[in-house]
């Protein structure tokens, strides 16, 4: 059905989606999860849309998991999360996450999602000029927006994260 | 590049339900990490799957329908979703901070 290619990306997505989470070292699961962001990015040049492809290994592999490894370094906590996790819990989130796999599989399944009404693989594919046509006219006040809320969210991070924030009667001592 | 373009001459195409269905499967397991992890940084690692199995929709869907505006959709969603994981690591950072641990249990007194 599918060809080997798009077995392999899924496999690996799919497989280092779970290791990041998983994963007994918080460090080895940033890293699982940048690879399973490169294997969605695959996915994407599967797709014949090579420029979100690149975008996505840009912001994800590049941006956001430095990010999330030097936040790991910086919380590195002596305890370790999976020994506390009570097995209650952990068996009915895997229950929920079956009826959830099975439940949204089948109703995807019967929908009939392949018939003519979705276009086929075979319909040409986006030239990435439309791309930018269209960013640059429809979409020109959400691309300015998107900007803003950027730029707004790393002058928060920022001002977040500052030491100097926190007056010493917020402090917790426990 | 010459085995991609060997590969696209042979292939068989891909449909669309297969991605479809990775995509669930993504969202699946986000779902279970949000519901079972304690600690803060895996919850969020946990959001990123489920946009990211999001985003696989959209351009699943966009090349199917040969349609440019998916694509836009999701290069804006990308760039939302690095926005918040800035701010949510910054939150994460603080909290550590304060609490020394990162374990979401132990926040009990979010009220201020």
């Amino acid at each position: 059905m599918a060809d080997p290619v798009f077995v392999g990306i899924a496999v690996l997505t799919v497989g280092s989606a779970i290791i990041s989470l998983e994963s007994r070292e918080l460090i080895y699961g940033a890293i699982a999860l940048a690879i399973s962001m490169l294997g969605i990015a695959g996915f994407f040049i599967l797709l014949d849309s090579p420029f979100v492809a690149m975008f996505q290994i840009t912001v994800y592999v590049g941006a956001v998991a430095v990010l999330v490894i030097f936040t790991v370094m910086l919380v590195r906590t002596q305890a370790l999360f999976s020994k506390r996790e009570d097995k209650g819990r952990k068996s009915a989130g895997f229950v929920l996450m079956l009826i959830l796999m099975t439940g949204m599989g089948s109703l995807i399944i019967v929908s009939g999602i392949n018939t003519k009404t979705f276009g086929s693989p075979k319909s040409p594919a986006v030239d990435f000029t439309a791309i930018g046509k269209q960013m640059l006219t429809y979409y020109s006040p959400a691309l300015i927006l998107l900007a803003l809320t950027l730029a707004g969210a790393v002058i928060g991070a920022l001002a977040l994260a500052r030491r100097e924030e926190i007056a010493p009667k917020n402090e917790r001592t426990d | 590049m010459h085995w991609l373009v060997e590969r696209r001459l042979h292939q068989k195409m891909n449909e669309l339900i297969d991605y479809v269905i990775v995509s669930v499967v993504l969202v699946a397991i986000g779902i279970y990490g949000i519901v079972v992890k304690r600690n803060a940084v895996r919850m969020l690692f946990a959001l990123e799957i489920i946009a990211n199995a999001a985003n696989l929709n959209l351009i699943a869907f966009s090349r199917n329908l040969s349609n440019a505006q998916g694509q836009v959709f999701a290069l804006f969603s990308i760039a939302i979703a690095a926005a918040e994981v800035a701010v949510g690591l910054g939150i994460i950072i603080i909290a550590y901070r304060l609490y020394k641990e990162i374990d979401v249990e132990e926040f009990k007194s979010m009220r201020g």
